[in-house]
């Protein structure tokens, strides 16, 4: 239990999946003009995240590692190969489901994510916490612990982003900084505060 | 067709370039960018992956229902990435370590679905392909550019050759270690656009907030 807490502490400071490893940096940039929208996207992505992180693990443990077939009387296939496209079959279809949910029962919500929905399919955000999980070769409880908290520390990091964006723009900015370029910035300045938590260990 | 190949190879590469206008495929830009060997690989696999990707999209753009067209393009770009991925993993396996879970991260690098969602669903063949190349190109420019920075002034070397003979090594330079950790990279790409925009003006964004010019009494 302490190891997953550690994990999760990790997950959400240490090693935050925006600003210590860069993913997720597309939307993270394009969507956090205003708080609201950047909430709704933080906490979409923290629902696909904490889905498709221990469904690829079962993925992983049950069809692809090698040996992992032997229920099916095939001990010596191996299909690890096939990872990549199987997580991102499992990702697709998660965010279709949560597209038709939203679409559905929040209107409002689906309406302001618009276009970027179903960017979330292409949010590296996704796709590496799987990759994340895999190569760090957690077992199920530890997948989904990451998964939760890796959702949770994306969508905090956007969040506070576009605090400092709603901010940022009465301030006075020379002109080619305007917009993107003071954004970069801004992301750097907050990954330098983050990269504090470093050595923060439970 | 209003544009010339030659416009759709170079356009790209400063005037609408994918990185610092369209906003699409940064994550990679920032983390692999550390030296430039690795930057270069994976700049010419992202060239590889749109452009084939761009190429076999637009074969098949008429068969495509439009209902599960994201999930095609998955598929096919996924293909061509665990292509890349198992090529690397022979040939090159110290970067393909270096590179780790970014490889497979093109995947979802936004340029690629980008360029298959706006491009190649309306173009033939061999357009998209010329267009799938120079977005990859314009990405490859700017991950050179920070790879050059970074490795230069953070380590002193060069494709992990010595440049600037640092301290350490009995040189004169003292590297900036704060290139080599990740936030110097939103810095560097940050200056750059600044850089991009004050070249070409017409880039720059509308301000959403306008402050008013009060006259001094």
């Amino acid at each position: 239990m302490e190891g997953l807490i550690s994990l999760a502490v990790k997950a959400i400071f240490v090693e935050n999946l925006a600003l210590s490893f860069f993913l997720g940096m597309c939307t993270f940039i394009a969507v956090s003009k205003k708080i609201s929208t950047a909430l709704g996207l933080g906490i979409s992505v923290m629902v696909v995240q904490a889905i498709t992180v221990p469904a690829n693990n079962l993925l992983l443990n049950y069809l692809l590692k090698p040996g992992a077939l032997a229920w099916a009387g095939f001990p010596d296939v191996d299909l690890t190969f096939l990872g990549l496209i199987s997580y991102i079959g499992v990702i697709a279809a998660m965010v279709q489901i949560l597209e038709m949910v939203l679409d559905k029962y929040f209107p409002p919500l689906y309406n302001a994510l618009g276009i970027f929905l179903p960017l979330i399919t292409v949010n590296c955000a996704i796709l590496g916490g799987s990759l994340f999980m895999v190569e760090r070769d957690y077992n199920f409880a530890e997948a989904a612990t990451y998964g939760l908290s890796s959702g949770f520390g994306w969508a905090l990091a956007i969040t506070a982003m576009a605090g400092v964006r709603e901010k940022l723009k009465y301030s006075d900015i020379p002109d080619g900084l305007q917009g993107l370029g003071i954004t970069f910035i801004t992301a750097g300045l907050m990954a330098m505060a983050f990269m504090s938590f470093s050595g923060v260990k439970l | 067709m209003s544009q010339t190949k030659k416009e759709m190879l170079v356009d790209p590469l400063v005037d609408n370039n994918p990185i610092t206008l369209q906003v699409l495929g940064i994550c990679s830009a920032l983390a692999v960018t550390s030296s430039l060997q690795v930057s270069m690989v994976m700049a010419l696999a992202v060239i590889f992956v749109t452009s084939f990707s761009s190429f076999f999209i637009s074969c098949l753009r008429n068969q495509i229902p439009g209902s599960i067209r994201i999930i095609v393009q998955m598929v096919i770009i996924a293909s061509l990435v665990i292509l890349v991925d198992q090529i690397l993993k022979a040939y090159a396996f110290e970067i393909s370590k270096t590179l780790s879970v970014f490889v497979g991260l093109i995947i979802t690098n936004c340029i690629v679905m980008g360029r298959a969602e706006a491009f190649a669903m309306k173009n033939p063949p061999v357009a998209s392909f010329v267009d799938g190349m120079g977005n990859g190109m314009g990405y490859g420019l700017i991950l050179l550019l920070v790879g050059f920075i970074r490795e230069l002034f953070g380590a002193g070397s060069l494709f992990g050759v010595t440049i600037l003979e640092t301290v350490n090594n009995g040189g004169w330079y003292v590297p900036n270690g704060m290139l080599l950790l990740p936030p110097s990279a939103f810095f560097i790409i940050g200056l750059i656009i600044w850089a991009f925009r004050t070249w070409k003006p017409n880039q720059v964004e509308e301000r959403e907030f306008k402050i008013q010019q009060v006259e001094a009494h």
